[in-house]
């Protein structure tokens, strides 16, 4: 019988990981959601995904993330298969999730230290110590005994990149971390993406449409439309790129004269 | 029919693949201890009032019918014997696994298959915490303690209950020494076992089949009714065709 203890590296001899990302497609029945995307983000880098709503942001980060299987193509994080359940025995893997699936039996605290408890870490008072550390970095330590159904939409998702702080991941996924906050948060919240690997040796994917972020922090950006990749290049260029329906999405003109809604079949 | 058949084929395979993993992380016991107590309190402990009011009325009514139907026969020291068999053997474990699938299995459905719905099943399986380990050993092995015990308090209330009503109902009237002596009388250490076994084995069955319908969850908050739904009646199902082939292999 396999044991499952945890082997996950200490945090001293972590190391980045590379994401390699292959001819993935994904279609659900009849919806082909994301089709022939190939990625290569490197160990270390800040790799933002942008796109418009459902484009298949967040269904390829499932499939980074190794949560649900491609319908073709392959996924590599270091080099391994991420939906093996081996493969998660290798590196720590953190996903913030839009809707941040806080454990709502548990209070803000326990979340929190769920992560290195369960896998025996570190002792309880490092445990604390870097609990109360990142609850602070979030402007949360009021909320530590709360339970998540206390918070506000905004505060569950501090608490849910508090989380994955905590887990000090050699790989972070962050699904629309920006949204639902205001403008102060946002930028705090891009402001410590970015420092993030000056702490821990951390690759960082960030599926966003908020544009400050993505092209203020990210060292390259990619485009998706319609589940396919129109550009991977860095924001600098992203800017002169000279694909109209990027510079839309980039830059939308509110035009009162000539409203998007009346002519919906050209602007698709 | 044939999406019956599949989902059938898919149920039992999946439940398999459910008892298989999470037992192999049985080396983790220790770690989960807590949450197992946890468990075994709000399964058992909460469930005894329930048990003790509808195992008495039915060692009562078990008492009341052979009462009335023996009572011109003159054989009322019969019904002892009766009451501790049935009881014992069949009613105590069926009725214990009742009100296990509706009051914990339903729950259980209802908090896994919303877990899954929002995403903290997801959570756990990127945080490295296999679900298995996380969610359903501490439930299956809590059952597996608590059952027994609970099986023995509904067994032993329905003897009472029958006691009661021999003692109180004029035209019975067997006072409770003839009723414990019937009882004591056929009633053997096997019969026992046997009714223990069978609920420990519907215990089982019941939470296995609430866990895993409610990981198999997917959708929206009908999904979890409907998940909550399924899951109560299939235990209902599968308690009573299941203790009908445990009879017959423990006769």
């Amino acid at each position: 019988m396999k044991t499952t203890t945890h082997h996950v590296a200490r945090t001293s001899d972590r190391q980045p990981v590379a994401v390699e990302v292959r001819g993935l497609a994904k279609t659900f029945g009849p919806q082909q959601v994301l089709a022939d995307v190939n990625l290569a983000v490197k160990p270390g880098e800040i790799f933002a995904i942008m796109g418009p709503s459902g484009s298949g942001k967040s269904v390829l980060l499932r499939q980074i993330a190794g949560l649900d299987l491609p319908t073709a193509g392959t996924v590599r994080v270091d080099g391994h298969d991420p939906a093996e359940p081996d493969t998660r025995d290798r590196f720590a893997l953190a996903l913030v999730f839009q809707a941040g699936a806080l454990f709502n039996s548990l209070t803000v605290y326990d979340n929190l230290a769920l992560y290195p408890l369960e896998h025996r870490l570190c002792p309880k008072s490092e445990i604390r110590d870097r609990v109360m550390r990142a609850l602070k970095i979030l402007s949360l330590e009021g909320a530590a005994h709360k339970f998540p159904s206390e918070l506000s939409g905004g505060m569950k998702k501090r608490v849910a990149i508090a989380r994955a702080l905590v887990m000090e991941p050699q790989l972070i996924l962050f699904d629309e971390p920006t949204s639902e906050l205001d403008p102060i948060m946002g930028a705090t919240i891009s402001e410590l993406i970015a420092t993030l690997r000056q702490h821990i040796s951390v690759t960082t994917i960030v599926v966003t449409h908020d544009r400050d972020l993505a092209l203020t922090i990210a060292d390259r950006v990619a485009i998706l439309m319609k589940g396919r990749l129109v550009a991977v290049t860095t924001p600098a260029e992203l800017r002169t790129l000279p694909n109209p329906a990027v510079q839309d999405f980039l830059n939308p003109k509110i035009d009162l004269q000539n409203p998007r809604f009346k002519h919906l079949e050209a602007y698709s | 029919m044939k999406r019956i058949v599949t989902d059938t084929c898919d149920g039992i395979g999946s439940g398999l693949i459910l008892a298989y993993r999470s037992f192999a992380s049985l080396p983790t016991a220790p770690r989960i201890l807590k949450r197992v107590v946890e468990q075994a309190y709000l399964g058992s402990y909460t469930s005894l009032p329930i048990v003790v009011i509808l195992c008495f009325f039915i060692g009562a009514v078990l008492a009341l019918q052979t009462g009335i139907s023996v009572a011109n026969l003159n054989m009322q020291a019969i019904i002892g014997t009766l009451v501790g068999e049935s009881m014992t053997r069949e009613l105590g474990p069926v009725m214990v696994a009742i009100i296990l699938a509706g009051r914990v299995g339903s729950a259980t459905t209802a908090e896994l298959a919303s877990m899954r719905v929002y995403q903290e099943v997801d959570a756990l399986v990127t945080m490295n915490i296999p679900p298995e380990r996380f969610l359903v050993l501490p439930r299956l092995l809590a059952v597996l303690l608590f059952m027994p015990f609970l099986a023995m308090t509904g067994i032993v209330i329905g003897w009472l209950g029958g006691m009661v009503v021999c003692q109180f109902v004029q035209f019975i009237d067997v006072p409770p020494e003839v009723y414990f002596r019937s009882l004591k009388q056929f009633l053997s250490a096997a019969d026992l076992t046997h009714g223990l076994i069978k609920a420990e084995i519907f215990g089982f069955v019941i939470i296995l089949t609430a866990c895993n319908t409610g990981l198999r969850t997917r959708g929206g908050p009908r999904e979890i009714g409907a998940s909550v739904t399924r899951s109560v009646v299939l235990s209902l199902v599968l308690i009573l065709v299941l203790d009908y082939f445990i009879t017959k292999v423990l006769a």
